[in-house]
């Protein structure tokens, strides 16, 4: 551990204050020390964190865990409803809480290019904190590394997370069966179209915004409330389609989705239908499926309900017998039917 | 609604009583083809209603010459392409603009302003603005031909590759081997162009002409409707898109496309030279003809690949009926265009029409 800065150093940094990252803040030395006592620290306040130890030391209720990482590369770094932090933060919260965890520390890494603008890195950091505290979890370790202009782009984010599997829950997909109801806690599409909408050259005027939320707390309530809940995942890239396709998959079960009950914000659809995405594969960042058994469903979705995350929340199908292999279906709105496939590379736009 | 749809139905179904057949309906508009499949139309329609994805799709008639040229251009340092996203993947001789761009030098637009902007960021770079599509896309490309003109933006040109639907309609159903009972026109091109411009479709080869926009119900009722009137006997214009189509169109736009363009024979992927249907710069305005500027001379000639996306084009074969479907030609790793655009025909039936690939396997 380093000591902290005396009057003189101080003075000195304060002379050569720089508005910029610069290599040397992710050297290790003065800079780099000073980057972490007087951004980091202040921002992520936490006791275990301030001892900056090369390890955080955690003590936890029970020894039964979930530990997951997750990356954010996400371009632009501020949109409607959220950034890069918040993401990074909620992300992992949500990665844990699907899991029927209850999520306590995270790792915050961070990658930045030289000449990025340390006000915006102070922005950052506050949806960071702003976001932990929402989710209950602290931030209790982490790294800073910095690299020279164009090795990376702008900033990258790693988050790790350490959560308590809640008493007596065990989600697992091989307990899913037929006749179990498929819920969602809201309308798909949000984060997706907000990020595509935002991004170079895609500038069209929008009231897009994105769902980016930490859903530990309504999926704690559900969970603890309800045994009918047998698996969760969160639907982020590659939207409702994946994840139900995952499951199908997974499970050798085939689903039945009704389009005209699958929540979607009308300006979400009129910029999916203008650029020719479908809503299904857009990636959510504040969405859960939870596949609870069909006795058990009404009262997850009333629990949904009254959530200010699950408010929208909605039963939009079930899983069905296989036939010939395990496929995802959808009802149309004029009672037509298809499949629901995988999605596949990017979306590109249309033309006409 | 689901009364309504069922009214429809039926009427669909007497239809092909009455005429004791099979009706085959090709649609020629990409959008259609996608909101077909999206909605799960066909799996609705009352057997004897088969639904053929025509040349609708601008990708996807795009000749294989094209985008080699196209190819030719990026591999210049001096050139920047400015493409709409959809020709990103289309493959050419030796492969596409995804994969075949050595300098960095292809950027996706979506619009042809952004093109013309672009050029004017990189006054040090010529930009080469891929402007394909049909009537709908073609004013809009018309339209920064005549500002780079009046603006003196010299580092701007573009690769006409703009088609005429009607003329292809023309070539389909002079094909001997053609099965086409109708077609369901396409609403954006016919907002341009005006419904009327299908009566010589009507007239000439007797086949009803229905215009529909693409919610899932104008395309049952336009489908129903030209059921209807094979039933009777009497082939007819009609639009039942009344708040977008008019008779005579968007004359402004038609002025637009006239002043910058003249009709040119050209080549369309798997139909061949079609005359008179393709967009070519007028005299007044060839000095924004990338292949004048650049000297292209020659357009390489089309390779065999077994690709069957001329067959499909044509309705002659269903997606499923070409031994490279999912295969080895997948979105991903597409051989022929209908694979590429999310409103090809192979596309739209690999996404929403396929159930898995055992399925197919044993089909075959």
């Amino acid at each position: 551990m380093q000591r902290g800065l005396n009057m003189e150093e101080k003075q000195l940094m304060k002379k050569t204050k720089n508005d910029k990252i610069l290599l040397a803040h992710g050297g290790g030395g003065q800079l780099s020390d000073d980057l972490i006592r007087n951004l980091l620290l202040p921002k992520l306040k936490n006791d275990t964190l301030a001892q900056l130890g090369d390890s955080a030391k955690l003590n936890l209720s029970s020894s039964s865990l979930c530990f997951t990482t997750d990356s954010y590369v996400v371009k632009p770094l501020f949109f409607n409803g959220g950034d890069i932090g918040k993401l990074a933060v909620c992300g992992t919260v949500n990665d844990l809480a699907v899991a029927g965890a209850k999520p306590i520390a995270l790792a915050l890494s961070l990658i930045i290019e030289t000449g990025f603008k340390i006000e915006l890195l102070e922005k950052i950091l506050d949806s960071v904190s702003r976001a932990a505290k929402e989710n209950d979890v602290n931030i209790v370790t982490g790294d800073t590394k910095t690299v020279e202009a164009g090795a990376a782009d702008k900033i990258f984010i790693n988050t790790a997370g350490i959560g308590v599997r809640l008493p007596d829950i065990d989600l697992d997909l091989s307990k899913i069966a037929v006749a179990d109801k498929i819920i969602i806690n809201g309308t798909i599409g949000d984060h997706g179209m907000t990020i595509i909408s935002q991004r170079e050259g895609m500038k069209f005027q929008s009231q897009l915004k994105s769902d980016c939320a930490g859903l530990a707390d309504l999926i704690g309530q559900l969970l603890t409330n309800f045994n009918g809940v047998k698996f969760m995942r969160d639907p982020t890239r590659g939207g409702l389609a994946a994840t139900l396709n995952e499951i199908s998959k997974a499970t050798g079960l085939s689903i039945e989705v009704r389009q005209n009950d699958v929540p979607v914000n009308q300006t979400v659809q009129a910029a999916a239908d203008m650029l020719g995405f479908d809503v299904l594969n857009i990636a959510n960042e504040g969405k859960f499926i939870a596949v609870v058994s069909p006795q058990s469903a009404d009262d997850c979705l009333n629990i949904c309900r009254k959530h200010p995350l699950g408010k929208e929340a909605a039963i939009i199908g079930q899983v069905v017998k296989t036939h010939d292999a395990p496929v995802v279906e959808i009802e149309t709105e004029i009672g037509g039917r298809r499949i629901v496939q995988m999605p596949y590379g990017d979306q590109l736009p249309r033309i006409c | 609604m689901l009364d309504r749809i069922d009214k429809k139905k039926t009427l669909m179904a007497q239809a092909c009583q009455t005429l004791g057949r099979q009706i085959n309906i090709m649609e020629v508009c990409g959008t259609h083809t996608v909101a077909i499949f999206r909605s799960g139309i066909r799996s609705i329609l009352p057997e004897g209603i088969k639904l053929l994805s025509g040349p609708g799709c601008p990708v996807c008639v795009t000749d294989q010459g094209y985008i080699d040229v196209v190819l030719k251009l990026a591999r210049r340092s001096d050139c920047l392409i400015a493409t709409y996203g959809d020709m990103m993947r289309v493959p050419g001789k030796n492969g596409s603009l995804e994969t075949k761009q050595p300098n960095d030098n292809v950027r996706i637009v979506l619009s042809s302003e952004d093109a013309l902007q672009l050029a004017k960021d990189n006054p040090q770079k010529n930009v080469v603005f891929i402007a394909v599509g049909f009537e709908t896309t073609a004013p809009a490309t018309a339209v920064v031909v005549k500002e780079a003109a009046a603006q003196g933006i010299d580092n701007f040109s573009i690769m006409s590759g703009h088609k005429l639907v009607v003329p292809a309609m023309r070539a389909l159903l002079s094909q001997k081997n053609h099965n086409i009972d109708a077609f369901l026109c396409p609403g954006h091109v016919s907002a341009i162009i005006g419904f009327g411009a299908f009566a010589e479709i009507v007239e000439s080869f007797s086949r009803p002409c229905v215009v529909a926009g693409f919610e899932p119900m104008q395309i049952i009722e336009g489908l129903a409707e030209i059921c209807r009137q094979l039933a009777a006997g009497t082939p007819l214009l009609k639009s039942i898109y009344t708040a977008v189509v008019t008779e005579k169109g968007n004359t402004t736009a038609q002025k637009i496309i006239a002043e910058c363009f003249d009709p040119a024979d050209g080549l369309w992927r798997g139909l061949g030279m079609i005359e008179k249907s393709t967009l070519k710069l007028k005299k007044k305005y060839s000095r924004f003809d990338a292949l004048k500027r650049f000297g292209v001379t020659e357009i390489p000639v089309e390779d065999t690949t077994g690709c069957r996306c001329g067959e499909v084009l044509c309705g002659l074969i269903d997606p499923a009926d070409c031994k490279l479907f999912v295969q080895n030609c997948t979105p991903l790793t597409p051989i022929g265009p209908c694979m590429v655009s999310s409103e090809g025909a192979c596309a739209a039936w690999f996404k929403y029409g396929r159930k898995t690939t055992d399925e197919e396997n044993q089909k075959r």
